[in-house]
Parts: structure tokens; C-alpha cells; sequence
């Protein structure tokens, strides 16, 4: 039986209460995501671009759904505020896959920043809710199935936010969850706006499913940063799927971070639609122990004169497994297209897999394209070197692996992120990581998580 | 302070070094000499520990220790150094980055606190007027880009951070003009102490014009061969290595 009937028996006996705690923007898609799901699976390794990670078996296993939206009364606002420090953000939280508002923030006129179930945003809500990510794609249709909330950003014509956005996702329960949240991101003509997602998981010896499906509208002129960390635990399984359409003379930037996570497929598909437009998509991701990271990614040159740029850079120690796919398509008539996409990773251990499929797709004779993927060990030339210093093993190591990361942290246009980013790969590389969620590491920053 | 005896090793089931002895005492610069391919660098690389190469025999201690026992680090921290003749370029590891991280292990092995970040770079000023390294190439990543000068004088500047007992320069002298050859020499004289010894690896005499050695060896198909004081770089200088290549051979059919 696929591992999808489970979820469509819990739609079919529970939806009415699922339906009741949403937006009618979200029940309206149900019926059509419920059709969609019939009698389908979700990819496994025999599917074309799932050859390393099998969703069936991801999906498979009996989470809980919070499906009556019981609210956390925990203090949440503590713990995270001070984990960028230096950048003043307008902070939203979502817990497990619940909206918390925060009216202390201040967004200029007409920039709203809202749960998608609030009825003032029903209009906007309603006019791209599901109109990109396609519900014949069974993480979108199952996604839209149960999602009951999300994060709407909704940026007027011409409005510039100064001061970043930041999401930040918490998950904690005491019993297997799965989570499904939606962000819908609409910056209409000349918008300029940076957010920053990160997902964490309080609770670190409770499995999660955590699926996403964000999209995002990118009008004619405007730009947007999208940074998209994810520091979870070893137990947080997420399925994201992002689908980006740019209209003409439009800049993104998508900076994709994996840092700590169980098995994650991030899924990227931006389609380009407008001339003179500039994408760059950017990803780390650091896997050790048993971890699995792949990220699929997908730019549609749909007309001429657009740049893109992609680079995604993989380290991979212990059993780890790394996963990269990189298809760039550009349509018959793009002239003057320039896409360039780069996959360079390092296995540190010998039992560490990296898998890399680069795709280029061209159907345009004028266009400057290249890919290039590399999977290599760290330079064993410099690690002597710097052992004869006096620099042990494990630091050498250290400074090799974030000197392979440098040039996706500096990608970052945020420089107090960059810095803070700078900080977390170290820890990461140093094996730190794991000590600071018990707060032990930084007295002075960490002090007000509670342990439990 | 250091006493080769009988050292055997070897890189990829080939024996290059077949039984080197020497001794090394506080105070002293000794020359080893050779041509192409005797085992010179081997010799330097296997001080240091370069885990390429396998010791098949032998022993080595420094002050007492059993220096083939000890990772490369701690041979660092007990007061080795060498400097490479091809120093590795670490694009992304700034040099900054780099030398505090092995000044900091350094004090860490000895019990001492991290280096404060103003007494650092305090320190690294200092040390980098020693060689006239450029502050721009502190601040750059570790070699990249460097000259090949630049290169050498980097790591004189490391051996003058890291004050060790004893220094091995494997070919410190090729690559560079006589003004950089001259400058690279300097820097090492002024670090030189009665305390701490050198050991020169070079091809040609030229530098020895610089750094006065006490005595001069000549590795010859893995072994040290000759030795006699300075006098002897001079007739190498002059006559080649052919006539004691002539004469080991012909002792050894």
C-alpha cells in the first residue's frame, strides 16, 4: 500500500476538522489534491530524480497531525532572538506548523506579514495561493491536502523593507509530528526584500516529518534574498519544495543551508519569464554521521537576456549522503541567456557517497552556458602543512572544511548573517554544534533555553 | 638535541633513506648536500613527519623523545620546523587565521591561555619586519598567489612565530634572486640563538655564503657519505659530486 493512503484515510475520516481550522483559500484546493494523490505514490529510488532518496519510505512511517491546531503556550520568543546576533530582523515565528504573530513589528505601509488563515489576507491569498506549485506533483498535493497555515509576505509595488525578514520555524512534541506549512512570498513591481527562514527543532529525540511547499512571486524589477537555513537534528526529516517565478529585470538571490538534519530533499525550481532577469541560487550543506542531503534544482530559461548562476558545495564525513541535481533549461528562443552552474564537493571520510547529475538543456544556439562537478578529499598536501605548525588534525581539518565553504558564506548579502554564518559552519566542523543547543557553549547567548 | 641513528625509510615500497646517522647539539648549523635525488628532501619530509613516507628502520630522538612516534603537531610543538621547499597554497585559510590557530595550539600544548587578539597581532607585526613580509600578504590566504620569494619568506616568518629549537630549510634557497636569497638568509641568522640549531638542505653553496654551516654532510644514495667542516661545500662548489659519487661506489662495487 503506498504511504499515501494513510493520509488521504485521515483526510477522508478527519477533514471536516482540518477543514474548520483553515483558510477557505486552502480548502478550496483540497478536492483536487485529493484527486491528484488517487491511487499515486511518492517517489522512490526507481523514479527518475529520486534516485538517492526513496519519499515512500519517508513518508511511510504513522506521524501525528495536529489537526485540532492546538497552541503552544511556551515562551518561544526567548531562545532564538539571539541566534543572529547583530541583525535586527522583524522575527515571526511559526511552531510546529502554527503562526505566532508579532504585533511588535513594524513593516513600512502597506508590507504585510501574516498567518495565510488571517480573512484580511484573503484576497491576496486567493489570487497565487497553488498557482505555481503543481498539485500533479504528490509532495505539493499531499502538502495541500493537510496544510492548514503559513506565512504570507506580501511586499506593495515599489516598496523597499530596509530591515530583513526573519521565519523562524520551531518544532517541538513529545510524539512523532509531521508538519506542513506553506510561505507564499508576493513582491510586486520594483519590491525590494530579504528574508530569512530557519528551521530548528527543539525536540531532539522525537522524529519529524516536516514537508514545505513555498512560492514565491518575484514582479518586474524586484528583488528579493531568500536564505533558507536549516538546523534541525538528526531526527528532522523534511521534504521542501520551492517554486520561484521571476518576471522581467528581476533579481534573486536563494542561498540554500543544510547544517544539521536527518534526510532532507530540498527541491528548487525557479522559472524565469522576463527579460534582462538575474538569478543566483546558492547551497552549503554539511552532513556527517548517517545524514542525507539532496537538493534538486531546476531554472527554466523560458526568454532571453536572464543570468543565472548556481553553485552548490557538499562536505561530507562519516556515512553521510549527499545527493546534487542541477537542470537548466533554456527554451528555444532565449537568445543572450548566460547559465552557469557549479557542484564541487569534498567526502572527508571514505565511506561518505556523493552523488551529482549536472543537466543542461539548450535549445537556443546564442547562449553562454557551463557546468562543471567535482567530488574530491581534503587536500592532503595542505593538511600536512599545516600539521607541521603545530595545527592537530581535527583543527586542519577544520580550517580546510570552512575554507571550501568560504565563497557560499560570502554570497551572503547580509553581513551580520554572514558573520553569524561564518560562526555556526566552525562549530559545525568543529562538532560543537550539538553542545550548543544544551546551551553549554555560549554563556552569554545561550543562557535563557530552558533544558528540559 | 637530535640523533639519527641508522634511519631507514621509505615512500611506495621504494627505500630511500638506507641508514642515516647524524647528531645534531644546541647552537649548531649543519649543511647536508647531495645531488639530485640522494634523499635529501626525504630525509627533511620524514623529521616532519610526512605521512607519505614509511620509516623501515632506525630511530630518531629529540631531547630524549622519540620523535617518530609523535604526530607532526606535536614534532611542531616540541620545537621542530620545517620550512617546505614548495610551501602548499591553502586558498579560503587566511594567514592570520592560520597562524593564530598555530600559535594558540602551540600555547595549548604547554598549558598556556590563547594569545590575546591585540597581543597577536602585536606579534605577528613584529616578527613579520624580520623577513619584510608584506602586510598585504598577511592578510591574504596562506601562500596563494604568493611570488616565489614571497613564498620562502613566508616560512621564515612561520619559523620566527613558532621560535623553534631546531629548523630544517629544505631548499630554502631555490626560486630565489640574491636579493630575496639575502633577505631569507638574514631573517634566519637573526632567529639563529646558541640554543637552537639548523640543519641547511641545499644543492648549491651559494647560500651557505649566508648561513655559515659548522659542518657539511653529503647524502649520497641514502646514506651521509662525507662530512667535514665548511671547507667542504667549497670543493663541491668546485669539483662537483661525481668524485665522491666515484669514490662511495667504488667502495661499494
Amino acid at each position: 500500500m503506498s504511504s499515501i493512503q494513510q493520509y488521504i484515510d485521515i483526510y477522508k475520516q478527519l477533514g471536516k476538522r482540518i477543514d474548520n481550522a483553515s483558510s477557505p483559500v486552502f480548502n478550496a484546493l483540497r478536492p483536487a489534491a485529493l484527486a491528484a494523490l488517487d491511487g499515486r505514490q511518492m517517489p522512490t529510488k526507481g523514479d527518475e530524480n529520486y534516485e538517492v532518496s526513496d519519499l515512500e519510505a519517508l513518508y511511510a512511517p504513522d506521524y501525528g497531525i495536529n489537526i485540532d491546531r492546538l497552541t503552544a503556550t511556551a515562551d518561544i520568543s526567548e531562545p532564538f532572538r539571539c541566534d543572529v546576533p547583530n541583525l535586527s530582523t522583524s522575527l515571526y515565528y511559526v511552531f510546529n506548523d502554527t503562526y505566532q504573530g508579532n504585533p511588535q513589528a513594524q513593516l513600512p505601509n502597506g508590507v504585510i506579514v501574516a498567518s495565510m488563515n488571517d480573512s484580511a489576507c484573503n484576497e491576496i491569498v486567493s489570487r497565487y495561493y497553488g498557482t505555481i506549485a503543481p498539485i500533479s506533483d504528490p509532495q505539493v498535493a499531499l502538502n495541500s491536502l493537510l496544510a492548514q497555515d503559513g506565512l504570507l509576505v506580501y511586499i506593495p509595488a515599489g516598496v523597499v523593507v530596509e530591515r530583513p525578514i526573519q521565519l523562524v520555524n520551531l518544532l517541538r512534541a513529545n510524539s512523532p509530528l509531521m508538519t506542513n506549512r506553506r510561505v507564499l512570498v508576493v513582491a510586486e513591481a520594483g519590491a525590494q526584500v530579504k528574508i530569512l527562514v530557519c528551521d530548528h527543532t527543539q525536540s531532539h529525540d522525537t522524529d519529524f516529518l516536516n514537508t514545505q511547499v513555498v512560492e514565491v512571486f518575484v514582479g518586474e524589477g524586484a528583488t528579493l534574498d531568500y536564505y533558507d537555513l536549516e538546523e534541525a537534528s538528526e531526527k528532522t526529516h523534511r521534504v521542501s519544495s520551492m517554486w520561484v517565478r521571476q518576471a522581467a529585470s528581476s533579481n534573486v538571490l536563494i542561498n540554500g543551508i543544510t547544517l544539521m538534519n536527518g534526510i532532507t530533499r530540498n527541491n528548487y525550481h525557479i522559472d524565469i519569464d522576463g527579460q534582462h532577469a538575474e538569478t543566483t541560487l546558492l547551497g552549503m550543506a554539511i552532513a556527517s554521521n548517517t545524514q542525507h542531503i539532496d537538493n534538486h534544482t531546476y531554472i527554466g530559461h523560458n526568454v532571453g537576456y536572464c543570468h543565472s548562476n548556481e553553485l552548490f558545495k557538499y562536505v561530507l564525513d562519516d556515512d553521510a549522503v549527499g545527493a546534487f541535481t542541477g537542470k537548466i533549461l533554456v527554451a528555444p528562443d532565449s537568445p543572450r541567456t548566460e547559465a552557469y552552474q557549479s557542484n564541487r564537493n569534498i567526502c572527508a571520510s571514505n565511506r561518505a557517497k556523493m552523488y551529482t547529475k549536472p543537466q543542461l538543456e539548450i535549445y537556443t544556439d546564442d547562449v553562454k552556458c557551463g557546468h562543471g562537478a567535482t567530488v574530491g578529499q581534503l587536500d592532503q598536501d595542505a593538511m600536512f602543512y599545516m600539521q607541521t605548525r603545530g595545527i592537530s588534525c581535527q583543527e586542519a581539518r577544520t580550517l580546510l572544511m570552512q575554507a571550501f565553504m568560504s565563497d557560499i558564506i560570502d554570497g551572503v548579502r547580509l553581513e551580520a548573517l554572514r558573520d553569524r554564518l561564518r560562526h555556526l559552519v566552525e562549530k559545525r566542523f568543529a562538532g560543537t554544534l550539538a553542545q550548543c543547543r544544551n546551551c553549554t557553549a555560549s554563556q552569554s547567548c545561550h543562557t535563557k533555553i530552558k533544558k528540559k | 638535541m637530535l640523533e639519527i641513528k641508522d634511519l631507514h625509510a621509505q615512500i611506495e615500497g621504494k627505500e630511500i633513506l638506507k641508514g642515516i646517522n647524524l647528531t645534531v647539539k644546541p647552537g649548531e648549523v649543519h649543511a647536508i648536500m647531495g645531488p639530485n635525488g640522494s634523499g635529501k628532501s626525504t630525509l627533511a619530509s620524514v623529521l616532519a613527519g610526512n605521512p607519505a613516507f614509511t620509516v623501515t628502520g632506525g630511530s630518531v630522538t629529540f631531547y630524549g623523545k622519540d620523535l617518530l612516534a609523535m604526530p607532526p603537531e606535536d614534532r611542531s610543538h616540541e620545537g621542530l620546523f620545517l620550512s617546505f621547499q614548495y610551501p602548499v597554497e591553502i586558498p579560503g585559510v587566511s594567514m592570520v587565521n592560520f597562524m593564530r590557530a598555530a600559535i594558540n595550539e602551540k600555547r595549548k600544548y604547554y598549558g598556556q591561555e590563547p594569545l590575546s587578539a591585540s597581543d597577536f597581532l602585536k606579534l605577528m607585526r613584529e616578527k613579520r619586519s624580520i623577513v619584510e613580509l608584506d602586510n598585504k600578504l598577511a592578510s591574504r590566504s596562506v601562500n596563494e598567489g604568493f611570488s616565489g620569494g614571497e613564498k620562502k619568506r613566508n616560512e621564515i616568518f612561520q619559523m620566527a612565530m613558532l621560535e623553534p629549537r631546531l629548523s630544517i630549510l629544505d631548499e630554502t634557497d631555490s626560486g630565489l634572486d640574491i636579493d630575496a636569497l639575502r633577505t631569507v638568509a638574514g631573517g634566519v641568522n637573526k632567529l639563529k640563538t646558541d640554543n637552537n640549531a639548523t640543519i641547511v638542505i641545499t644543492h648549491y653553496q651559494r647560500l651557505l655564503d649566508y648561513i655559515k654551516p659548522d659542518f657539511v654532510h653529503v647524502l649520497y644514495k641514502g646514506r651521509i657519505v662525507k662530512t667535514d667542516g665548511p671547507q667542504l661545500a667549497l670543493v663541491l662548489e668546485e669539483k662537483g659530486y661525481d668524485w665522491i659519487k666515484q669514490e662511495f661506489d667504488g667502495l661499494n662495487g
